[in-house]
């Protein structure tokens, strides 16, 4: 403002209030093409009866209807919120332990511990798979230990259907425990020392000192983790595609695994982007949830 | 206020961008609707009229690029399609061949997405099932072979029990008689591996009835052998051995309907059931050990290699690998009879040789799945390690597994019926009956729960 009369008049384009969306294009035009209209078409094709080639029939919502009262499309969003609980519960509770635990440095070799506790997020997804199968196996390493401690086992863990989708969340527990920890990891780093030291003054020991101060200050860490992994646990399907096909029978079927089945497999497709729509929309609300909790946690903190 | 703005921005660009879609399938493009094939037809522009301009004389057609999509991937088939591909070429040198070549899982769903295009493959193969063959045949998307097989003789070259398993109605109604859409090369054939040491210190003769094969599972189980090795964390391992031990308890011709989704036929017959209640009981009684749904397809059949198990029921694609681990250990035996009496069991042929309706060189293609299926073909695949579907018999190896297995296939398939798999049924019966099957294996639901599961879903789709 204090140069305006030293310089050229700004141009119309720039005054105009169009112009910082023109900054924005490209990005949204990316963001266009590669999101909002694979989404738009997706909830467009779940008005349709359509095979994925040839002519198309408009069904308006009965894709949705029949979902409703789809007993594997409700056991497969039941068996999303069971792995809730091994994607996103247990690995924060564990992670925020181990995550203390590391923060204080007292442990040896921290670095060590803290690159293997995390590596599993790193290995891919099909070769974590893949040597999970085999761990599984009647004959395989999990039955092999439990033979070394005296249990004698031959279950096939991914083919009891009461112990699958277990046996299948607790990849997932192994998978997701060291991202939640490095997370939570980061936020405590960020504490001031002169904190723990007070503390420390006025006699509090080691747990006092947890809920006093650390967990309180990693409020917002918690919350991110908590999105990441409950988005994880509801669209997980590389583990499911790997281990079990959602078997056995359909005991640990999973939203997204019936998506892929219904379009790939069956050649479902406007049931499968219907079912796609719903998973998109509960993964959505869920979060929009959880975020809401952990923001208001933050404002009632201070 | 500014946030909003901006949604209202994307949500006005998302709108756009669907009312500029239309329905989906309507901008595939297709043929145009000049020529668009009416049912079964095969008319196209530059696709031959089916009768009478079929074209033999390959070398006249001047230079032509011949695209092969083929999944012949694995080391004995390959080198096979290698050389024969290279024959061709050097037979007709104004041919080049542009093969592509991948898994037969990812060739099947790049084949759904390419045929109702116009950047068609000349050649293609596509697997013979309702789920795909049947849905292509019905969307008027293959080329009917018909006068390329009176042309080159096929009706002669092949059994009919053979070609029975390209043949499609025009409207992709019936499967197994009509039209012709495929041409296969190799052969294929269920049956049960055997572990010869294991029968002989079990003093077990190879049975020769289902009575013999279920005494010598008992034999085996007084034994503390485990009878029977199934891998089948998959579901599809299970289609391997139920398909066979249905023909003990159901008539060939009932099998045949149910398999290929024709109508007139039902699950819920005494027959179906006993055949069920036994695989069932096999499974809740440890004849496959303790968990034939936890283990893996491989490596059960490693395991059989390494001692355990007395049968392994399975296809003979796994003969290459056991002979390899376990010499002449291992025999191959075809399904004792079945009911009729008549030899029986799963089996068919390899993937078969497809020409798509809007290929562009229809005569060249023909002549291609012509000469990769000659006599001259057959001996070739025999020598590279693999099992031709002609001249079985005569062209198979002096002994060892191999030598079984041939004389398995050319017994069923010549003397007997070449059941087909019950998975082609209809689009979602692989999804239907591998969980059907596991939840029988592993006693989650009765034997009539999961028939009336198969009977919906087969009558659902012949009702239509």
């Amino acid at each position: 403002m204090k140069n305006r009369k030293g310089r050229e008049r700004p141009s119309a384009v720039v005054r105009s209030g169009v112009t910082p969306y023109l900054y924005l294009l490209p990005a949204l035009l990316v963001y266009g093409a590669f999101l909002l209209y694979p989404v738009a078409r997706t909830a467009q094709f779940s008005l349709y009866d359509w095979p994925g080639f040839g002519p198309s029939t408009f069904v308006g919502f009965d894709n949705y209807l029949a979902l409703l009262d789809d007993g594997r499309f409700l056991a497969a969003i039941g068996n999303a919120l069971y792995l809730i609980l091994f994607y996103s519960i247990l690995p924060l509770v564990v992670g925020l332990v181990l995550a203390a635990i590391l923060r204080r440095g007292q442990v040896r070799g921290m670095g060590v511990y803290r690159v293997l506790i995390f590596l599993p997020q790193v290995i891919a997804l099909v070769v974590v798979a893949v040597a999970w199968r085999q761990i599984y196996t009647p004959r395989g390493t999990l039955n092999q230990m439990l033979g070394l401690i005296g249990v004698e086992s031959d279950i096939g863990w991914l083919g009891e259907p009461n112990l699958a989708l277990t046996a299948v969340g607790i990849i997932g527990f192994w998978l997701e425990t060291g991202l939640v920890m490095l997370l939570l990891l980061a936020g405590m780093n960020r504490i001031p020392n002169d904190l723990y030291e007070a503390s420390r003054l006025d006699g509090a020991g080691p747990i006092r000192e947890f809920f006093a101060i650390t967990l309180p200050a990693v409020k917002g860490e918690i919350s991110t983790a908590l999105v990441l992994t409950i988005i994880a646990a509801l669209k997980t399907f590389d583990l499911i595609y790997m281990t079990t096909s959602g078997g056995p029978g359909s005991a640990t079927t999973v939203p997204a695994y019936e998506v892929y089945n219904r379009a790939f497999q069956l050649k479902q497709i406007g049931s499968a982007s219907a079912l796609a729509i719903v998973l998109t929309v509960l993964v959505f609300i869920i979060n929009v949830f959880v975020s809401r909790i952990g923001e208001e946690r933050r404002v009632a903190g201070r | 206020m500014r946030r909003r703005i901006l949604s209202v921005t994307a949500l006005a660009a998302a709108a756009t961008l669907t009312l500029a879609a239309c329905a989906p399938g309507d901008n595939t493009p297709t043929t145009p609707p000049t020529d668009e094939p009416t049912a079964g037809g095969t008319t196209d522009g530059e696709a031959p009229a089916p009768e009478g301009e079929v074209v033999t004389d390959i070398a006249s057609l001047g230079d032509i690029e011949l695209t092969v999509w083929d999944q012949e991937v694995r080391g004995s088939q390959n080198d096979a399609l290698v050389a024969l591909n290279e024959a061709f070429e050097d037979q007709y040198p104004n041919v080049t061949i542009n093969r592509v070549s991948q898994s037969n899982d990812d060739l099947q769903s790049q084949i759904a997405l390419a045929l109702s295009g116009n950047d068609v493959p000349d050649v293609a193969q596509v697997n013979n099932a309702r789920a795909d063959m049947g849905q292509y045949v019905a969307a008027g998307q293959l080329t009917d072979l018909e006068p390329y097989a009176e042309a080159y003789g096929w009706t002669d070259r092949f059994g009919e029990s053979v070609l029975a398993n390209s043949r499609y109605s025009a409207d992709g109604a019936t499967f197994g008689d009509g039209n012709l859409y495929g041409v296969p090369q190799t052969g294929e054939i269920v049956g049960i591996f055997y572990n010869q040491t294991k029968l002989d210190e079990l003093g077990i003769e190879l049975p020769e009835t289902w009575d013999d094969y279920f005494a010598a599972l008992e034999t085996a189980r007084e034994a503390d052998e485990q009878p029977m090795v199934l891998g089948n964390i998959d579901q599809w391992p299970a289609f391997h051995v139920f398909g066979p031990l249905q023909a003990n308890y159901v008539p060939v011709d009932e099998i045949d309907d149910l398999g290929r989704g024709n109508d007139g036929a039902s699950w819920l017959t005494d027959g179906n059931r006993e055949a069920l209640e036994q695989f069932g009981t096999w499974g809740t009684e440890g004849y496959f050990g303790s968990s034939p749904n936890g283990t893996d397809y491989d490596l059960a059949s490693v395991d059989f290699a390494e001692g355990t198990g007395v049968f392994l029921p399975a296809g003979n694609w796994l003969g290459g690998d056991l002979e390899s681990l376990m010499g002449e250990d291992v025999g191959f035996m075809a399904p004792p009879p079945g009911i009729d009496g008549t030899l029986a069991s799963t089996g068919a042929t390899g993937i078969p040789f497809s020409i798509p309706a809007n290929a562009a060189n229809v005569d060249a293609a023909a002549a291609y799945i012509d000469f990769v299926t000659s006599d001259e073909a057959m001996a070739l695949i025999a020598e590279n390690g693999g099992m031709p579907v002609n001249d079985t018999a005569e062209l198979a190896p002096e002994s060892g597994v191999q030598r079984d297995i041939f004389e398995a296939f050319d017994a069923v398939s010549t003397g007997g019926t070449l059941l087909p798999y019950l998975d082609w049924a209809t689009p979602t019966f692989p999804d239907t009956a591998g969980q059907g099957f596991q939840e029988v294996l592993g006693g989650q639901l009765s034997v009539d729960e999961v028939l009336q599961a198969f009977e919906d879903d087969y009558q659902a789709f012949v009702g239509e």
